[in-house]
C-alpha cells in the first residue's frame, strides 16, 4: 500500500467532520472516495496532505506510519494534492510556480530547461514562462498537477478534479490518470459525481456524514447500490413549474459585448428571456458568461451593443462571502445592504434614513420563511453556515421583488437537501412571472435547472437547441459541435 | 560660479541624500514583498540615528553603525510582532510603532546627552574616492567619492534584487506577498517568511539611520528623520517594488532635493520653502504617473488574523 | 452592552499598560515616576483650570481630527495626513480672522471655521483625486502632504502673512470679533461645544442613516458592498474622505480662533498622529472617541507639566500613546483568535 489511513476522526469543535475512516491507496489503482458536499471526502484529503492533523487515527506511507506537519512534510513522503482551485501564485509565471512547489532553484535558463524536460516526460506540454494568470481553467489544473509531479508525488490526490472541466478535457485528465497509475502510482480521486467513479476507480469508498459506508472493488457495485451508500434517505424535491413561454420580454439583449478582466470578456452575445423562463448557462470558467450575467446584473457596463433589462433586478453572485454577504455584518445588516434604498425601512427624503426595527423585524421573518437557521437576526452572517447564506441571499434576492433574477453557481458547495431547495426558490421566482438566468459549472445542474440553455464558449453565447443531452452540451462548451457546426 | 562646479556639488548632494533613502527603501521593498507595509520603519530609522549617534560616541563610527543596525532590527521585531504575530492592522500598528520610536528615542537621547538635548557633534564619515572612478568629469566625485555607507547602498540594492528574483528564499518572499495560501501549500511559513523580510527591512532602515547621523548630519536630534521612513515608502511605490527601481526613484528624490543649492546659488528668489515642498511635491506627481496597484504585492497590507 | 463593557475594559487596561511602562522606564533612567506621575495628574486634572486649560482645550482638535479619521476609516479610508489638513485649516482661518476687521462676530466666527472646514477638504482634494483617477494609496499621499504644509505654513509666517513689524515668524493677531468665546470663565473655548455636536451628529449617522451604514458596509466588506449594495465605492470614499480633511481643518481653524489668535509654525504638537490613537482606542465610535480624545489630552497637558515639573522631556508620552494603540492592537487579535477558535472552520465544500 503507497498510502493508508486508518481509524482517522476529526472534529471541529461541536461537529464530527470524520468518524473512524479508513482509506487505502495502492500502487496502480484508482481509489474513488465518493459523497455528497459535507460528507467529510475534503477534510480527509487535508489530512492525507499534511493540512490538517487528525485528531486520532494514523497515516501511512509504503506501511510506514507518518506524522505529517505540514504539507511539504507529505510531499517529502511521495503526496501530492491537486486542489479543486488553482493554489498557483497568479503573478508567477509557470516555472516559478513549479520551482516554489518542488523546491527547485530559481536560475532562470536552468529552470526553464528543467521544467521543459519535465513536461516533456509527463506528455503534458505547458509553456514554462507564461505567467499562471493567464492560462485557462484546464492549464491551471495542469500546472497543478505538474507542479505535484515535480516534487515526485507517487500518490496523487485529486480532490473534484472535473467540477471546472469540459467533458472532454475530463476524459484527457483521466487518460493521464491511467497512464500515472500504469507507471505505479496512486490516486485518490475525490468526487461526488456517481458516473466518474464509475468509469475510472478501480475501487470505491463511499462517506455520509464523515464516515465509511461501503468500500468495494469497482466490480462489486452498482450505480443504485452507490446512490443509496450516498444519499442515506430520500429527497424532498420541488417538481419545477410549467415555464410560461409567453411572458413579457425582460432581457433583451443584442451584439453586446462586455469587457472582462485581463482581456478576455463576453465578444458577442444576442439573447432574449421572457417573463416566467428559468434560462442556464452553461461554460467553462472564463468564456464570457460571468461578464454576461454581471451586465444583466447591472454591475458592468456594456462595452458596446444593445442591453434592456427590465427593472428591479437581483443578483446572488457565487462568492458568498466576499461578493454576497459581510461575514462581520449581522442578518439584517447585510439583509438592509442587498435589499437596497427601496425597501420599506429606508425611510425619509433629503437624508434617508434607516428604521433598524422594522428591518430586524423583516429579516426575522425572511429568516424563517426561507429556514435560514441561525442565532437570531443580530447573529453575524460569518456564523452561518453554507447551506443557510445562500439561503439569506437568496431571500435577499427576493425580497427585492425582482423581474429579472441572475444568479452564478448558485449551488456551489451545498449538499443535496440544500440544493434542492435552492432549485426550488428559483423555480418559484420564474412561476411567479421573473426572468431567471442562471450560470452553472456543473452541465447536470444546467440541464436539470434550465427550461433553456445557453453555451458560453470562447467569449460567443449561443442557444443549445432543445433537448440537447451532456454529451452534445459538452462538446458545445468547448466550442465544437454547436447547431452551425459541420 | 563655475556651473560645472555647481552641477558636480549638486550631483554630490543628490548622491549623499539618496543614500539613506535608498537603504531604507530597499529594506521596505524587502518588506512589502512579503506583503507587509511597515510604517514603522520611520522608527525604526529613528532609532538606527539614535543607536549610531550613541555606539559612534562610545565606540567610533564602525560601531555606530553596527548598534545602529541592531536598533532597527529590534524596532522591527517590535512591528512583527504584533503586525505579524498577531495579525493586527499593519498600517495602524506601523504608526504605533513610530510614535512610539519618536518618544522613545528623545526621551533615552536626553537621558544620554543632557536635558537641554545639545552639544553632541559626532566627526562624519569621510569620503573615500575610488581610484581613477573618482576622476571622472561631474559624476566621479558624486559616486565614487562618497562615505563607506554610500558604497555598501551600492552593494545592498543589487545584492537585494538578486535576493528576491535569483534565489529560493527570494521566491518564497515573493509568493507570500502575492498569494500566501499559494505559498501555504508550498510549504512555505508565511508568518516565519515576513518575519524575516522585515526584520531584514528593520536592518537595512537601521542603517539607513545610522547613515543619516554618521554621514551626512554629524549629529542627533529629536525626530530628526523627518519622515525620510515615510518618503522610503513612497519610493518602494516609485520604484515599482523593485529594489533597483527603488534605487533609482532615491537618487531622483536626492535630486530633486540637492537641486535648491543650485536654484539658490543661482541667485533665484525663490522663497526657501518652496524648494522643501519640491520633493515632495515631485514625488505625489510621480506616483500619479507612475504607479497603479497592478505591480504591487497582491497581498500587501492583508494581516493574516 | 458587553461588547462595549468589554472594548472600554480592554481600553483601560491599554492605557494602564502604558502608563506602568512609562513609570518603569522612567524608575530604569533613573527619574522619581511617583513624582513624574503626579505631575502628570495634576497638570491634567489638578485643578479646574488645568482641566479647562490645559486639558479640555487639547482634547478639541484630538476629538475633531479623531471623528474625521473614525469617518474615513469606517468606509477603509486611512487619512494619516490630519496634521496637513490641520495646518491647511489654520491657514485659511487666519487670514480670514486677520482680514476680518469690522464684521461682527457673527459672521466672522463662521466665516472663520467654514475657512478651516473648506482648507481642510481642499488639502484633500490631491489625494482623493490621485486614488480615484490613479489609485495612488491615501496612505502615502496624505503622509506626503503633511510636510508641504509645515513649508507652507513656514513660508506664510515669514512672507505673505507675516505680522507688520516684520520681525516674528507668526501671522499678525486675528481681529477680536473672530476669536471664540470662552465657556464657564475659563480658558475653554467655545469649539469644545462644537466637536461635542459633531460628534453627536456623526454617531446618528453612522447608527441610522442609510448613508452612513452603506459606509460601514464599504469599510467591512467592500467587494460586498459594490457587489450586492451596488455602493459606488470611489465616490462614497472621496466624500468620506473629503470630510475627514474638513474636520482636521476646522480642528485648525479653532486652535487659531479659540486658541492661538495668530499662525504660527508648530501649531500642532503632532496633534495629527495623536488623533489616529484617540480614535482607534475608541474603536471609531463617535461618543467613544470624545472620552478618549479627553484622555489623550490629559496625557498631552500632564505631559507640559511632567518636563516643567520634574524634568521628563514631554516626548515621553508618545511613548505611552504608542504602547497604548499596540496592547488595543494585540488585545483585539487576541478576542479574535478567541472567537475563531470558537467557530466552526469551512473545510467541506467551498473554499
Amino acid at each position: 500500500m503507497l498510502l493508508t489511513l486508518t481509524g482517522i476522526s476529526k472534529s471541529f469543535g461541536a461537529v464530527q467532520a470524520l468518524r473512524d475512516v479508513d482509506l487505502a491507496v495502492a500502487a496502480g489503482e484508482v481509489h474513488a472516495v465518493l459523497g455528497e458536499n459535507g460528507a467529510g471526502k475534503s477534510t480527509l484529503m487535508h489530512i492525507a496532505d499534511g493540512l490538517l492533523p487528525p485528531d486520532t487515527g494514523t497515516v501511512a506511507v509504503d506501511g510506514r506510519p507518518v506524522r505529517f506537519r505540514s504539507a511539504r512534510d507529505a510531499r517529502g513522503h511521495g503526496i501530492g494534492m491537486v486542489h479543486q482551485h488553482s493554489t498557483a501564485v497568479p503573478a508567477f509565471s509557470v516555472m516559478e510556480n513549479i520551482a516554489l512547489a518542488a523546491g527547485w532553484a530559481v536560475a532562470p535558463t536552468r529552470l526553464r530547461r528543467r521544467v521543459e524536460a519535465l513536461t516533456e516526460r509527463l506528455a503534458l506540454p505547458l509553456d514554462p514562462s507564461l505567467p499562471a494568470s493567464t492560462l485557462s481553467v484546464s492549464l491551471k489544473q495542469r500546472l497543478e498537477i505538474i507542479k505535484a509531479l515535480a516534487a515526485e508525488a507517487r500518490v496523487l490526490l485529486l480532490d473534484e478534479p472535473t467540477a471546472v472541466l469540459a467533458p472532454a478535457e475530463s476524459e484527457e485528465l483521466f487518460r493521464f490518470v491511467r497512464r500515472f497509475t500504469q507507471g505505479g502510482g496512486g490516486v485518490a480521486l475525490i468526487t461526488h459525481k456517481l458516473e466518474e467513479a464509475l468509469a475510472v476507480a478501480d475501487r470505491i469508498t463511499v462517506l455520509r456524514r464523515g464516515a465509511v459506508v461501503l468500500s468495494s472493488p469497482r466490480s462489486e457495485v452498482t450505480a443504485e447500490g452507490l446512490t443509496t451508500a450516498m444519499i442515506g434517505g430520500s429527497l424532498v424535491v420541488a417538481p419545477p413549474a410549467v415555464p410560461l413561454r409567453d411572458g413579457p420580454v425582460l432581457v433583451q439583449c443584442e451584439g453586446l459585448e462586455v469587457r472582462g478582466d485581463g482581456g478576455r470578456g463576453l465578444r458577442q452575445a444576442s439573447c432574449t428571456i421572457r417573463g416566467g423562463e428559468l434560462v442556464a448557462v452553461a461554460g467553462v470558467e472564463g468564456n464570457g458568461q460571468r461578464e454576461l450575467l454581471r451586465a444583466v446584473a447591472g454591475l458592468t457596463r456594456p462595452f458596446r451593443g444593445l442591453l434592456e433589462v427590465a427593472r428591479p433586478v437581483a443578483f446572488v453572485p457565487e462568492d458568498r462571502t466576499t461578493e454576497g454577504l459581510i461575514p462581520s455584518m449581522t442578518l439584517t445588516e447585510n439583509v438592509v445592504l442587498g435589499v437596497g434604498r427601496a425597501a420599506s425601512w429606508v425611510t425619509g427624503r433629503g437624508v434617508r434614513r434607516v428604521d433598524w426595527s422594522a428591518a430586524r423585524q423583516r429579516t426575522a421573518e425572511l429568516a424563517d420563511r426561507f429556514d435560514v437557521r441561525s442565532d437570531g437576526t443580530e447573529a453575524t452572517a460569518g456564523s452561518l453556515s453554507g447551506g443557510n447564506q445562500q439561503k439569506l441571499l437568496v431571500a435577499r434576492a427576493l425580497e427585492r421583488r425582482p423581474r429579472v433574477l441572475v444568479a452564478e453557481n448558485p449551488t456551489r458547495g451545498l449538499d443535496l437537501q440544500a440544493t434542492a431547495e435552492v432549485h426550488g426558490r428559483l423555480h418559484a421566482a420564474a412561476a411567479a412571472g421573473a426572468a431567471v438566468l442562471v450560470y452553472s459549472n456543473d452541465l447536470d445542474e444546467v440541464l436539470v435547472l434550465g427550461d433553456r440553455v445557453l453555451v458560453a464558449a470562447g467569449g460567443v453565447i449561443t442557444e443549445a437547441p432543445a433537448g440537447i443531452d451532456r454529451v452534445r452540451l459538452g462538446a458545445m462548451i468547448l466550442g465544437q459541435g454547436g447547431p452551425d457546426a459541420e | 560660479m563655475d556651473p560645472m562646479a555647481v552641477a558636480g556639488d549638486v550631483l554630490v548632494a543628490a548622491v549623499g541624500i539618496a543614500t539613506p533613502l535608498a537603504l531604507a527603501a530597499t529594506g521596505e521593498v524587502l518588506a512589502e514583498r512579503s506583503g507587509v507595509v511597515n510604517l514603522g520603519i520611520e522608527g525604526a530609522m529613528l532609532f538606527g540615528a539614535l543607536g549610531g549617534a550613541i555606539g559612534a560616541t562610545v565606540a567610533g563610527s564602525a560601531t555606530g553603525l553596527g548598534v545602529g543596525i541592531l536598533a532597527g532590527v529590534l524596532v522591527a521585531a517590535l512591528f512583527a510582532a504584533v503586525a505579524i504575530g498577531a495579525g493586527a492592522d499593519q498600517i495602524i500598528t506601523g504608526t504605533a510603532v513610530t510614535l512610539a520610536s519618536v518618544g522613545l528615542t528623545g526621551t533615552i537621547y536626553r537621558q544620554f546627552y543632557g536635558p537641554a538635548g545639545v552639544g553632541l557633534s559626532l566627526p562624519t564619515l569621510s569620503p573615500i574616492p575610488i581610484p581613477f572612478l573618482a576622476d571622472l568629469p561631474l559624476i566621479g566625485d558624486a559616486l565614487f567619492a562618497q562615505p563607506v555607507t554610500t558604497y555598501l547602498m551600492y552593494i545592498l540594492v543589487p545584492l537585494v534584487w538578486y535576493l528576491l528574483f535569483r534565489t529560493r528564499p527570494g521566491l518564497a518572499v515573493r509568493a507570500v506577498g502575492e498569494d500566501p495560501t499559494a505559498a501555504r501549500a508550498a510549504g512555505v511559513s508565511v508568518r516565519l517568511t515576513r518575519a524575516w523580510a522585515v526584520l531584514a527591512g528593520g536592518a537595512l532602515a537601521g542603517l539607513a539611520g545610522a547613515t543619516l547621523v554618521l554621514a551626512q548630519v554629524g549629529t542627533f536630534t529629536e525626530r530628526m528623520t523627518a519622515g525620510r521612513g515615510f518618503i522610503a515608502i513612497a519610493i518602494v511605490v516609485l520604484g515599482r517594488w523593485n529594489p533597483v527601481g527603488a534605487g533609482l526613484a532615491a537618487l531622483l528624490f536626492g535630486l530633486a532635493t540637492a537641486l535648491q543649492f543650485a536654484l539658490q546659488a543661482a541667485g533665484l528668489d525663490v522663497p526657501y520653502q518652496f524648494f522643501l515642498m519640491l520633493p515632495y511635491l515631485l514625488t505625489l506627481f510621480a506616483l500619479a504617473g507612475a504607479v497603479g496597484r497592478g505591480q504591487a504585492p497582491a497581498a500587501l497590507g492583508k494581516s493574516e488574523g | 452592552m458587553r461588547s462595549n463593557l468589554r472594548a472600554l475594559g480592554i481600553g483601560a487596561a491599554a492605557l494602564l499598560i502604558g502608563l506602568f511602562l512609562l513609570a518603569v522606564g522612567l524608575e530604569l533612567a533613573g527619574y522619581d515616576a511617583g513624582a513624574a506621575l503626579a505631575a502628570l495628574w495634576d497638570g491634567a486634572f489638578g485643578s479646574w483650570r488645568a482641566f479647562t486649560g490645559a486639558t479640555l482645550v487639547r482634547a478639541v482638535p484630538l476629538i475633531l481630527i479623531g471623528l474625521g479619521f473614525a469617518l474615513a476609516l469606517r468606509g477603509g479610508a486611512l487619512n494619516i495626513g490630519a496634521e496637513g489638513q490641520f495646518y491647511a485649516g489654520a491657514i485659511a482661518a487666519a487670514w480670514v480672522g486677520v482680514h476680518a476687521g469690522g464684521w461682527p462676530a457673527w459672521v466672522a466666527l463662521p466665516a472663520v471655521a467654514l475657512a478651516g472646514l473648506a482648507a481642510g477638504a481642499l488639502w484633500m482634494l490631491l489625494p482623493v483625486i490621485l486614488k480615484l483617477r490613479f489609485g495612488v494609496l491615501e496612505v502615502i499621499t496624505t503622509l506626503l502632504l503633511n510636510f508641504v504644509a509645515e513649508a507652507l505654513v513656514s513660508f506664510m509666517v515669514q512672507g505673505p502673512m507675516q505680522e507688520p513689524s516684520g520681525i516674528y515668524p507668526q501671522s499678525a493677531p486675528i481681529v477680536e470679533a473672530a476669536r471664540l468665546p470662552f465657556l464657564f470663565g475659563s480658558r475653554l473655548h467655545a469649539g469644545f461645544v462644537v466637536a461635542l455636536l459633531v460628534a453627536l451628529a456623526l454617531a446618528w449617522v453612522f447608527a441610522r442613516t442609510w448613508w452612513g451604514f452603506r459606509l460601514r458596509a464599504l469599510g467591512e466588506g467592500p467587494r460586498a458592498a459594490e457587489v450586492s449594495g451596488r455602493v459606488r465605492a470611489g465616490r462614497m470614499l472621496a466624500v468620506a474622505l473629503l470630510w475627514s480633511g474638513a474636520l482636521a481643518g476646522l480642528a485648525g481653524a479653532f486652535e487659531v480662533s479659540g486658541v492661538s489668535y495668530a499662525l504660527y509654525q508648530n501649531l500642532s504638537p503632532g496633534y495629527g498622529f495623536t488623533a489616529i490613537g484617540v480614535a482607534l482606542l475608541a474603536r471609531l465610535r463617535p461618543s467613544a472617541i470624545v472620552l478618549t480624545g479627553v484622555v489623550f489630552a490629559a496625557l498631552e497637558a500632564g505631559a507640559g507639566a511632567m518636563q516643567r515639573d520634574a524634568g521628563i522631556p514631554a516626548v515621553a508620552v508618545y511613548v505611552v500613546e504608542g504602547v497604548v494603540i499596540l496592547v488595543l492592537l494585540l488585545g483585539d487579535a487576541a478576542a479574535r483568535r478567541q472567537a475563531s477558535r470558537r467557530a466552526v472552520p469551512v473545510v467541506d465544500g467551498s473554499p
